[in-house]
């Protein structure tokens, strides 16, 4: 199908200001929607508050409000612009909101604006759980036990059937701001008060919890002639329980057999028809209970998430820019894919490498804050790294935070040759294992280096084992180059960068100075290899220069 | 223990075997597919062929008892850059190197499979060994040469049932699986849409099929050149038109040599689970699961007769076809998944529909 001509003036909403929650990403997807449709000559309307993003550049859109994004105010841009349609899906949880709002106020049928993407029905079926649940039991997915209250005594009276600990998410909000668990009722009580008065509709969802599943992301695409695909999957390190935007993240999913990442697809798939995206992606999420398999649907955002930010990085397949010409009516083959040319974008990258997303804190900012990690997101920003294993993905996103880490390293001990941990100092790497925080990883590193089994970790923490189980090689590793330090075999060395150790991280391990590692490297040819990202697994030919690197030959 | 790879052109890859220590020959193709190594090891098409996984980290979720596409496992090697040192997955019974030491199959990791695959795309799918017996390399290399390759071998005679059984006793109709290295996967499906499934192997004759007053054919996938299968041709010929027949895979190509078609290598095949196939008569786009490496060319075929309904818009070969006047249907790709996506599942449906309006 061709673009379509009776609509000359679209309308994007940006995401306004940083928050915890909705950063850059989102102006990196609005961008690239602007540029898209300018490019297809459509007139674009921009409104986003904040100037400090790209897509407020000049050259960007051709009206550009930098005004504040409130139903009101927008409401008389578009008095003002009159624009055909109005693209909401790529502005984050703002723009989203706000279409809903300009609809509920009947600003969008006075002046004739059509939403374009999902349109307001879709939106309010999977933002509102209650419709959300109707519609996903409608085709059949299994969901966690649950119930909607609108005021303290109906909440106390879901709890009874939905029993402790009780996830609370109040509808229609920021992020998952308020979204909150409690373990009993006195927790309970305070918890559901607050999430009723920060919903923006006083609606709050009590869910049976499903803590310690397996979780998992689907980014899927729609077009209209109703093709589908799965652009990326992605399995969480950190499991249920922890906001995703503040959990590593692997992509692509590890341990589901093929069985199940399929019916995991399928699901994904019927959940955007039922939902009803007409165009553009959506990012659904699932847990699966590590023991039986069980799998239920978490929750759909029907627009560009943070984490399609993340898989087009990690795909090579531009999420953002395809769903602005999919709403306009282009179909996903007829658009080329931008690294191959040749192959067209209907099609599901296949990668040949790991990426690994590690979350940013900065608690010390934030100094009241509680930092324990909860399904509120509290990390700041991020880091994505791509290798070949896990391990060296791994440790190169960990020193990429600017933490002060040059991999995977310690953070209690500074003698890795015979790190001893008294009964205090292992209750308390044990505690900060088990209770989720910003440095988490390098506490079951520590563990590991005391001894402490896989099994242990996984009981206090539910990571699947074969994250830990790599972790553990790595201070295998670890182990090994400190033993060898006076003759390390080139072998050794080898084998250590392609777990992902840093040259730093060498230096440091056999107090040598970093040049000097380098200079061992460089007399042995030990040097990094240049890979594609390329969508295709190098099956097909790329023309697009985006590469990582990585010890591979 | 070290292992290398060696292929006919000379070049050599070095890494470390899990699984069997033997030496293994026969056709490297790479497959893109992220998840279903077991489904993959497992497939009788891959007979012949030593198998190397695009997606570097191999055998986490290890193996487990229900997704096995046939009673072991028939590629002849597996290529790994990583293989997992543990199973993680509440349905695994086994870990990958242990299930491939008890069935005698050599799998290497630690090889740059990236590198392996550019080469293999560049160069076209070839000849190799795997060994941890032979440690000089020019060696390894003349073994890979001499080995027998693909191209005019039958090695559907080797996979295959030995004599016919009965994989669903009941059903509203009876399908005859011709089990040309047949996937199990299908049966399940066929199964599953209540149809009685009979199995019966590859070198059965048309008579003998016939005997069975079946309702439907199903042809199947399997391993090996399609060139080398005439007395299956020959059968097929005597069954146009007799019975409405669905061909997948090695299945469609054996349909289009009875139609009067050839079959061509294609440089570096297919195989993987993200091919765009349109459906020319929905204009819809199906991701579909792909293991080939000959195809049938269009230009061979009867415009008259036949109707292309499917083509690939990777590199737009043919996918599918059907007949116009007769019950008969097939295409280049797996519907029937396992692994890969479920989006041509349709097609079974449209199997029995064929056998109820015949």
């Amino acid at each position: 199908m061709p673009k379509r001509k009776d609509i000359k003036k679209i309308m994007i909403i940006g995401s306004g200001p940083i928050v915890i929650g909705q950063a850059c990403e989102f102006d990196y997807s609005g961008t690239q929607a602007c540029k898209v449709l300018k490019e297809e000559g459509y007139y674009v309307i921009l409104v986003n508050s904040n100037p400090a993003t790209i897509m407020t550049d000049p050259e960007l859109a051709d009206r550009t409000y930098l005004e504040p994004i409130t139903p009101e105010v927008v409401a008389r841009i578009i008095a003002k612009e009159r624009p055909d349609a109005l693209l909401p899906t790529l502005g984050g949880q703002t723009a989203l909101n706000t279409a809903v709002e300009l609809a509920k106020n009947k600003v969008l049928s006075k002046y004739k604006v059509e939403v374009i993407g999902a349109n307001i029905k879709a939106i309010k079926k999977a933002e509102d759980r209650q419709l959300f649940k109707k519609a996903m039991v409608k085709i059949g997915l299994d969901l966690p036990r649950s119930g909607n209250a609108y005021d303290l005594k109906q909440a106390f009276k879901i709890v009874e059937s939905v029993g402790f600990p009780a996830i609370i998410r109040p509808s229609f909000t920021l992020g998952g701001t308020g979204g909150s668990i409690a373990y009993n009722i006195e927790e309970f009580k305070v918890l559901a008060k607050r999430g009723l008065e920060s919903s923006m509709i006083n609606e709050i969802l009590i869910e049976e919890s499903v803590i310690g599943w397996k979780e998992y992301e689907l980014e899927v695409m729609r077009d209209k002639k109703d093709n589908v695909v799965i652009i990326c999957s992605i399995e969480n390190f950190d499991p249920m329980g922890i906001h995703t935007g503040d959990s590593i993240t692997v992509a692509p999913a590890q341990t589901l057999t093929d069985k199940e990442y399929q019916n995991m697809r399928d699901a994904a798939i019927a959940c955007i028809r039922e939902i009803g995206v007409e165009t553009g992606g959506s990012n659904v999420q699932f847990g699966v209970h590590p023991d039986t398999g069980r799998m239920v649907i978490i929750e759909m955002n029907p627009r560009v998430s943070r984490s399609s930010a993340l898989a087009s990085k990690a795909t090579g397949f531009p999420i953002a820019k395809i769903a602005a010409k999919l709403a306009v009516g282009y179909t996903l083959d007829e658009i080329p894919n931008d690294i191959t040319r040749e192959t067209p974008a209907c099609f599901e990258p296949a990668i040949d490498y790991c990426v690994v997303k590690i979350p940013r804190f900065t608690f010390e900012k934030f100094r009241l804050a509680d930092p324990t990690l909860t399904i509120s997101m509290k990390s700041v920003g991020e880091a994505m790294s791509i290798g070949r294993t896990f391990k060296e993905s791994l440790q190169k996103g960990l020193r990429s935070l600017e933490i002060g880490k040059a991999g995977l390293e310690s953070i209690c001990f500074k003698d890795l040759a015979e790190p001893k941990a008294d009964e205090e100092l292992t209750q308390e790497i044990l505690e900060k294992i088990r209770v989720p925080n910003a440095e988490r990883i390098f506490y079951i590193a520590d563990a590991i280096r005391i001894g402490v089994g896989i099994d242990k970790i996984f009981e206090l923490s539910h990571i699947d084992r074969w994250f830990l189980q790599n972790i553990k090689e790595i201070i295998e590793m670890e182990k090994a180059l400190l033993k060898h330090k006076d003759k390390v075999s080139d072998e050794l060395l080898t084998q250590a960068k392609k777990f992902g150790f840093s040259d730093r991280q060498l230096a440091k391990l056999w107090n040598k100075k970093e040049i000097e590692i380098y200079k061992m490297r460089k007399s042995i040819n030990l040097e990094p290899d240049f890979k594609l990202v390329d969508t295709c697994a190098a099956e097909f030919q790329a023309l697009t220069p985006y590469y990582y690197s990585t010890y591979d030959k | 223990m070290k292992a290398i790879l060696a292929l006919e052109d000379g070049t050599v890859f070095r890494g470390n075997s899990f699984g069997a220590t033997t030496e293994a020959c026969g056709e490297v193709v790479f497959n893109t597919s992220m998840s279903g190594y077991q489904e993959i090891i497992t497939d009788p098409s891959y007979k012949g062929q030593i198998v190397a996984m695009t997606y570097p980290l191999i055998g986490n979720y290890g193996v487990n008892n229900e997704d096995t596409e046939a009673r072991k496992p028939f590629v002849e090697g597996f290529i790994v850059r990583e293989i997992s040192k543990i199973a993680s997955n509440w349905r695994s019974s086994d870990s990958l190197d242990s299930y491939f030491k008890k069935n005698n199959v050599v799998g290497i990791e630690g090889v740059d499979t990236r590198a392996l695959t550019l080469h293999i795309r560049e160069q076209g799918a070839m000849k190799a060994v795997i060994t941890t017996q032979e440690t000089d390399e020019g060696k390894a290399v003349e073994s890979a040469k001499r080995s027998p390759g693909l191209v005019g071998r039958d090695l559907v005679k080797e996979v295959i049932c030995s004599k016919p059984y009965e994989w669903n006793a009941q059903g509203k109709y009876h399908v005859v699986a011709l089990d040309c290295g047949i996937k199990l996967n299908m049966l399940r499906i066929l199964a599953g849409l209540n149809c009685k499934v009979t199995v019966m192997p590859a070198t059965s004759s048309a008579a003998d099929i016939m005997n069975l007053h079946p309702d439907g054919l199903l042809l199947s996938n399997g391993p090996g050149d399609p060139a080398a299968l005439s007395y299956i041709v020959g059968n097929v010929k005597q069954l146009l038109g007799k019975v409405p027949i669905f061909g997948i895979c090695l299945g469609h190509q054996v349909i289009g040599q009875a139609l009067g078609g050839a079959t061509y290598k294609l440089k570096f095949g297919h195989h993987g689970a993200n091919h765009p196939v349109k459906d020319l008569k929905t204009g819809k786009v199906l991701i579909t699961v792909q293991n080939h490496g000959f195809c049938v060319d269009t230009a061979t075929l009867s415009k008259k007769d036949i109707e292309i309904t499917h083509v690939n818009l990777n590199d737009n070969t043919l996918e599918g076809m059907r007949h116009k006047k007769l019950p008969l249907f097939s295409v280049q790709f797996h519907p029937e998944a396992s692994p890969g996506p479920h989006d041509a599942l349709y097609l079974f449906d449209r199997f029995v529909e064929m056998m109820k309006n015949n």
